[in-house]
């Protein structure tokens, strides 16, 4: 994680004074961020910041980091639950009914579904739902954030995007724990198909969906950059694209250190959740 | 030659191959099919929804949005073919250097891609936007360098797969060097999954590059890329969605016809995978 941070000073004086900065500017303001010092010491002083909490100042409002993102981060962590909770409803349940009633008509669409799912675009699922639900149906808002009904189309614009693969993931997974003995001998004891699917068969089906769900999340997350752009949702994606527009480097340097932050987070929750579901993991 | 039957009967993969010759063919004759020059202003025609003499319409500076997505083709089979080269060039020698050494190497080597491989692909590849500047020479840069993880991981489970067969074994009975028996005996064998691999990824990459151009980080206007075609677009979505959507449809059936291609070609060339996955 670190190594990312120590690779994007490129030249940050340059960065900083555009293209039009005279020779004497560039000195200023390498004077003032204290650029002249030896790249280690720098990095020193950014990371003993971090540790202490201090993100450093955006150069291009002069604020502090850190609050800013904060904010941001919420309001992204906000659209990020939103879009894999609709993935899961509608990839979990296109695959699920795709194993349970596999090569049949309804298996074919849905896996067709899927993979226009992956191959779309996620900025232009997001135009042509604004098109539909906004331009023409007018029910709901194009852009902006703040009540339930903003978050709805960049929520669902994001989920469809998580279902494809998620459909796919659970499908394969389904269909592999079907066709094992216990879900034989459940059916053979006489149990309702729904009680073998669900409590037999989907329970053990749910691990190798657990870590592409962690897949996911960090997918959403990409995917959010996007869709954040297309909705105007004030998030962390915008501000990493807008920093990175106007040259503010110290955004973008913490922006896509909390990203960064995120991700490795969710790894390690996706690796304890393999504990919680397979006891067999717990034990090693 | 039984491969390419065997995919001649795939409806998903013929479905694929025809999207993707089209595509390669829109790339590579663009100068001759497509009606208007891509970059002709016509600000007394701007916005025409589509007609005969623009089946797509025109944007919002009068340009033919078809003659547009045509051009379009060039850049992104361009994109798809510099990034994937350059993720085979880094991945594949990294992985099968871990594979075949194991030990210290092996371990690096994975660690480093585990970690990248936890990141969004698009965004390692704004990290290193951010790194070189926004453009299109450095967004196909910044796509392949994403990529180079994927490769690595999977060259290396493909060469640990060949390694454990016994034609290994028997070349090196027979004496051939280390060298040799892994560049004239593993690696060959190791291509179909390669194969495979690089169409999806092709798909990928064009998806990405659309995904940057949208963001104002890869390539810049005037350029006729897809991604930053919409960008622009997507301002007139209201008066004039015609321009959003269809460039929007371009992007996502050659992505899907990659995709089914893709697919199809794992199913026909490596079953091992296909039944895995």
């Amino acid at each position: 994680m670190f190594a990312v941070v120590r690779v994007i000073p490129g030249d940050p004086a340059r960065l900083l004074a555009g293209d039009f900065a005279t020779e004497q500017i560039v000195d200023e303001l390498r004077a003032k961020w204290r650029l002249n010092d030896p790249l280690p010491v720098q990095y020193a002083a950014y990371i003993g910041g971090l540790v202490r909490g201090d993100f450093g100042r955006s150069i291009t409002t002069s604020t502090p980091i850190l609050p800013e993102l904060t904010e941001r981060f919420l309001r992204t962590l906000e659209l990020a639950v939103a879009g894999i909770l609709v993935s899961i409803v509608i990839g979990g349940a296109a695959g699920i009914v795709s194993a349970v009633r596999r090569s049949s008509l309804i298996d074919y669409a849905a896996t067709a579904l899927a993979l226009t799912g992956i191959s779309t675009p996620i900025f232009w699922s997001g135009l042509l739902l604004i098109l539909l639900f906004s331009v023409r149906l007018e029910w709901l808002p194009a852009g902006g954030s703040g009540t339930l009904r903003h978050l709805v189309l960049p929520a669902l614009s994001l989920g469809l995007f998580g279902a494809g693969v998620l459909a796919r993931q659970t499908r394969s997974g389904m269909l592999e724990v079907l066709g094992q003995d216990f879900v034989r001998t459940a059916r053979a004891k006489g149990l309702p198909e729904r009680v073998v699917v669900v409590k037999h068969a989907l329970k053990n089906a749910l691990i190798p969906v657990v870590t592409v769900l962690g897949d996911q999340f960090g997918r959403l997350l990409g995917g959010a950059i996007l869709t954040e752009t297309v909705f105007a949702w004030p998030g962390m994606g915008r501000y990493l694209i807008e920093s990175i527009s106007q040259r503010d480097y110290p955004a973008v340097q913490g922006a896509i250190l909390v990203f960064a932050a995120v991700v490795v987070i969710i790894n390690l929750l996706v690796d304890l959740s393999y504990g919680m579901l397979d006891p067999r993991v717990r034990a090693e | 030659m039984v491969a390419l039957r065997r995919l001649a009967r795939h409806t998903g993969a013929r479905f694929g191959a025809t999207v993707a010759l089209t595509f390669a063919l829109a790339a590579l004759l663009a100068p001759w099919v497509a009606p208007y020059d891509p970059e002709a202003i016509a600000l007394g025609a701007n916005l025409q929804g589509p007609s005969g003499a623009h089946l797509f319409g025109t944007d919002s500076l009068g340009r033919d949005v078809l003659s547009r997505t045509i051009w379009g083709a060039r850049i992104s089979l361009t994109t798809g073919f510099v990034s994937v080269g350059l993720a085979m060039v880094g991945g594949v020698p990294l992985g099968a250097l871990a594979a075949w050494r194991g030990g210290w190497p092996d371990r690096l080597v994975m660690r480093a891609v585990d970690v990248l491989l936890s990141f969004p692909t698009i965004l390692l590849a704004i990290v290193v936007i951010t790194i070189f500047g926004p453009g299109l020479g450095n967004a196909m840069l910044a796509i392949g360098v994403a990529q180079v993880p994927l490769y690595a991981r999977l060259t290396r489970a493909v060469v640990l797969r060949v390694k454990a067969q016994p034609f290994v074994e028997s070349a090196r009975a027979a004496g051939a060097g280390e060298w040799r028996v892994l560049l004239r005996h593993a690696l060959p064998n190791c291509l179909p999954p390669l194969l495979v691999q690089s169409t999806l990824m092709f798909a990928t990459a064009i998806l990405s590059a659309a995904y940057l151009g949208f963001l104002g980080l890869g390539a810049q206007p005037p350029t006729p890329e897809w991604g930053t075609m919409l960008a622009k677009a997507r301002d007139f979505l209201r008066t004039a969605p015609h321009v959003s959507i269809f460039p929007g449809l371009t992007i996502m059936l050659t992505v899907l016809g990659l995709n089914l291609l893709g697919d199809g070609l794992r199913d026909v060339l490596d079953p091992q995978t296909a039944a895995g996955a």
